[in-house]
């Protein structure tokens, strides 16, 4: 089980709805249902996934989130996730305001640009770097808008988006990212998990 | 059509009040079954067939001798597995396969009832076929299922029993039917009476029949049935078994000598007085409209989980429409699935070999039972 999905889990009360954006293959979706007593409801954009989702008896739909969050109405869900999918949206603004209007609570990972490996590749080689978690060249990426911890960090203190809590993961590790230490964790994370509320 | 006598029915006895006004009593409903009932009664599936289709949905179809419509999709090991699953079917009201309907004879007459049939809903269908859980003395169905009209027969049970089925699988159909559907059975209908067989309905089926109305009523629902692409892959503007063009207004392609078959072949099982009938409760179905103008309030009572599936190249009932239906179950929080499927088999893709399509449906309905068994619904 990728270590992301454990740190969502632990942040996801029981009894809950959840809807999973962008729920790939329904991985997370399994996990949380055979770890937790919650009701959730996953919205995929693949109709392979999709497919695959519905063949494990798995609540998705097929859908853009970018369009297709507008039929969720107001807060219907305690908890709307989106792993590592931000940064492919055309417009990650318009589908935040989305997330924080369908869930109460909504949980957003961020594939840290700010990590040194990949401020090393950039300075040293002078090439887009390719990681684990980013293994796309320039030119076929599905990613449009990647940022780092600290800008989705900045961008929600901008917008008045109260960030409950926000978790590093680097590995197998975790951490807890705090005002204080931001600038080191934008430095070490691989990942950015960030728990957050209207 | 001497094997009539291989239809199970069973006789509706108590009145069920028609949307029309009119009552009707002791009437037949004709069914067929696949698979066997476990003895817990929880693996039902309740099938509806859609326009043209009857109680035959897999096997052999004992009075046309032909393949049963879902063949594809209904037997062992298939989609509907009826190793596992124990699949009924009616023909619905109205119908020409052993139901109550325009061709039934009128006791009193001695003749087929025709015209003076009532105008009967996609509602009173579903209302009709309710009586087979009574009869099999099932609590709950596991499923019910069905594409197009049959996907509408899905949306309006639930509606209308809203505990007695855990599962529902609307397939290529819609909440309200269209301005081009109901354009579309509009031309069907005036082929039928506009031939002079026809006789306002009260042809007696055996020395007339309006078979050319009919015949051209099926041509061209059959088009709408296909995709642009499907056609022109199949067909083209390939010769009917000549060289050249004839000059004339026999079937020169193949598209044409095609839909003439399709045509011919249709006028022999099917009742043209029933074609109106069940286009009619189509062209009236509007789920929407039976609850004041929002489409949740259909599902609000139900915890059913729905599976919607729809087909990129279904034109007569598009994705869009579909969607409307997952609109508004998400809208209510409802337990809800979707999938868009891609294939070049227009509308008809639901009752064809499309192995994505079966693939996850098999595999949605085998996970399904088990969860909804272990975790109770």
């Amino acid at each position: 089980m990728k270590e992301e999905f454990k740190v969502i889990s632990k942040l996801i009360d029981e009894k809950s709805r959840v809807l999973d954006v962008g729920c790939g293959d329904g991985i997370l979706m399994e996990y949380l249902s055979k770890n937790k007593v919650v009701d959730v409801r996953g919205l995929e954009i693949s109709k392979e996934k999709v497919k695959k989702c519905l063949s494990n008896g798995l609540a998705v739909v097929e859908g853009n989130a970018e369009y297709d969050l507008k039929q969720f109405p107001d807060l219907s869900f305690d908890y709307v996730i989106l792993s590592q999918t931000l940064q492919a949206f055309m417009s990650p603004e318009n589908v935040i305001k989305d997330l924080l209007r369908v869930g109460k609570k909504v949980i957003v990972t961020i594939p840290n640009f700010g990590h040194w490996k990949i401020r090393l590749d950039l300075l040293f080689k002078g090439e887009m770097p390719i990681t684990k978690n980013l293994p796309y060249e320039w030119y076929n990426t599905p990613n449009l808008h990647m940022c780092t911890i600290q800008d989705f960090y900045n961008f929600c203190n901008n917008k008045g988006i109260n960030i409950f809590k926000t978790i590093s993961l680097n590995g197998q590790k975790t951490s807890k990212i705090t005002p204080s230490n931001l600038k080191y964790k934008n430095l070490i994370s691989e990942l950015g998990i960030f728990l957050l509320e209207k | 059509m001497s094997n009539f006598n291989k239809i199970k029915s069973i006789t509706i006895k108590q009145p069920l009040k028609l949307d029309c006004g009119k009552e009707i009593s002791n009437f037949p409903l004709a069914y067929e079954t696949y698979g066997n009932l476990n003895e817990k009664k929880d693996n039902a599936i309740l099938i509806f067939h859609a326009l043209t289709g009857d109680q035959f949905a897999s096997g052999v179809n004992p009075v046309t001798n032909k393949e049963g419509w879902w063949n594809y999709a209904v037997g062992p090991g298939k989609a509907f597995d009826t190793e596992k699953f124990f699949v009924i079917c009616a023909n619905v009201i109205g119908g020409c396969m052993g139901s109550y309907g325009p061709g039934t004879v009128d006791p009193k007459t001695n003749k087929p009832i025709g015209t003076n049939f009532p105008v009967i809903t996609i509602n009173d269908m579903v209302n009709a076929q309710y009586n087979l859980l009574d009869h099999f003395k099932i609590e709950k169905l596991f499923a019910v299922a069905g594409g197009s009209m049959g996907g509408m027969q899905v949306l309006q049970f639930v509606s209308n029993f809203p505990n007695k089925a855990k599962v529902a699988l609307p397939i290529a159909c819609t909440a309200s039917h269209s301005a081009q559907n109901i354009a579309f059975n509009e031309l069907g209908r005036q082929a039928i009476m506009s031939d002079i067989n026809w006789k306002d309905g009260l042809y007696d089926g055996e020395t007339s029949n309006p078979d050319k109305g009919l015949a051209v009523a099926r041509m061209a629902a059959h088009i709408t049935y296909l995709s642009k692409k499907g056609l022109q892959e199949k067909f083209g503007r390939n010769l009917q078994e000549r060289s050249d063009l004839k000059f004339g207004f026999d079937a020169d392609f193949q598209i044409e000598s095609y839909l003439r078959y399709q045509g011919s072949v249709f006028v022999d099982r099917f009742d043209a007085n029933s074609y109106l009938y069940i286009t009619r409760a189509m062209d009236y179905f509007d789920l929407t409209k039976q609850h004041g103008g929002n489409l949740s309030k259909a599902f609000k009572e139900s915890k059913t989980k729905f599976f919607i599936i729809s087909f990129t190249s279904d034109w007569l009932y598009p994705t869009p429409e579909n969607k409307d239906i997952v609109i508004a179950l998400n809208a209510i929080g409802a337990d809800v699935g979707f999938v868009e499927i891609k294939t070049d088999k227009g509308h008809d893709s639901f009752l064809l070999d499309v192995p994505d399509f079966l693939s996850t449906i098999k595999n949605y309905l085998s996970t399904t039972y088990l969860n909804v068994n272990e975790r109770r619904i």
